[in-house]
């Protein structure tokens, strides 16, 4: 099978591609018939997810490009997105609360191998962001912004699809990218990954 | 704000996949190789059996195994079931037989589907030969699925009917 274009090479053996002993016997295919080396085999599950009750919310919210969250009766942290309790004290959540959109960056790493078909070209930044008014951080890729420039603390906001291509979706947030605010000081981003 | 009780709970379709890309080796490879060539290649254990499909290692000893050898492109059904509900990614999209397939000059047998019209079709003992796909990739669905000859092997020794067809 041709390699398509996207295939690496991800780690070679000294001898070659691989150690075992060439087999005897194998009929002569042509001078142009390329031997198969590898194969393609990809698995696929199929769902039919629901979301739930506090998940569905949050997806319309999403839809009008709000970040709503939902409050621990207790602790007054907000959870997004919510999963209909608060992970802390078990105990439904109660009240629905928009947070964000912007938000500053919890924590990041630069990633040299995407995959999936959405991925931006390598290298780019996935990031942590915490909403403001959130207790947990949001994940999200970090665009429109040199790479050694990316620093905890930074002050981003979303960039959204087109409005007539928003949908129940987290795809509905693009990237992130830099504002122009001060950083927030690193030690109050503790504990909200 | 309120909690706001939605009136409907969203579903969507999920499709997990990944994109598995693997490294055949030099056995599997040159059977794979045969396979879109319509040619079948076995591999001859340490006991003298022919072994198809190929193994890289010895089923007893572990050793390496290199000789292949070439085998027919039919056989006889040692062993088969009948499938009647059909699922996404079934190699035919109708009800047929999942078989044990010993191709002649092979020791051994090889799982593939057999494309018959009812079970009532189906022995044990059945000639089979192998339908190709038309467009071979190297993958072991270049072989299609097997179709009846007609014929049967005599179930305790005696020789091989010579059945038409290739």
């Amino acid at each position: 099978m041709a390699p398509a274009d996207n295939d690496r090479v991800v780690s070679t053996l000294p001898e070659g591609l691989w150690s075992q002993p060439q087999p005897t016997g194998v009929p002569d295919f042509g001078s142009d018939a390329e031997e198969v080396q590898r194969l393609r085999l990809p698995a696929s599950m199929r769902y039919r997810f629901t979301p739930g009750k506090a998940m569905t919310r949050y997806l319309e919210g999403l839809k009008e490009k709000k970040f709503l969250g939902e409050r621990c009766p207790v602790t007054g942290d907000v959870y997004i997105p919510p999963r209909g309790m608060s992970p802390v004290v078990g105990l439904p959540t109660t009240e629905q609360v928009e947070v964000g959109p912007k938000g500053s960056i919890a924590s990041f790493c630069v990633v040299h191998i995407g995959f999936g078909e959405k991925a931006p070209p390598t290298p780019f930044v996935s990031a942590l962001v915490l909403l403001d008014g959130a207790a947990v951080s949001t994940y999200g890729t970090l665009l429109e912004v040199p790479i050694e420039d990316v620093r905890i603390g930074m002050r981003v906001e979303p960039v959204w699809v087109p409005d007539e291509e928003l949908t129940y979706s987290a795809e509905n947030v693009t990237h992130w990218r830099p504002i122009d605010e001060p950083d927030v000081a690193p030690e109050t981003l503790k504990g909200h990954f | 704000m309120a909690n706001q009780e939605s009136t409907e709970v969203l579903s969507a379709p999920l499709v997990i996949e990944y994109p598995f890309l693997r490294t055949t080796g030099p056995v599997i490879g040159a059977f794979l190789t045969g396979l879109r060539e319509q040619r079948v290649l076995a591999i001859r254990d340490t006991a003298g059996r022919v072994v198809c499909p190929p193994v890289e290692y010895d089923p007893e000893s572990g050793a390496p195994l290199t000789e292949m050898v070439e085998v027919g492109t039919e056989g006889e059904i040692t062993s088969w079931s009948w499938v009647s509900a059909i699922r996404d990614g079934q190699p035919l999209q109708k009800p047929h037989a999942l078989a044990m397939i010993k191709l002649d000059g092979a020791d051994t047998s090889m799982l593939h589907v057999v494309d018959a019209a009812a079970p009532g079709d189906v022995t044990t003992g059945a000639r089979v030969r192998i339908r190709w796909a038309d467009e071979p990739e190297g993958l072991i669905t270049d072989i299609a699925c097997f179709e009846l000859t007609g014929g049967t092997t005599p179930q305790h020794g005696g020789t091989t009917p010579q059945q038409g067809g290739n």
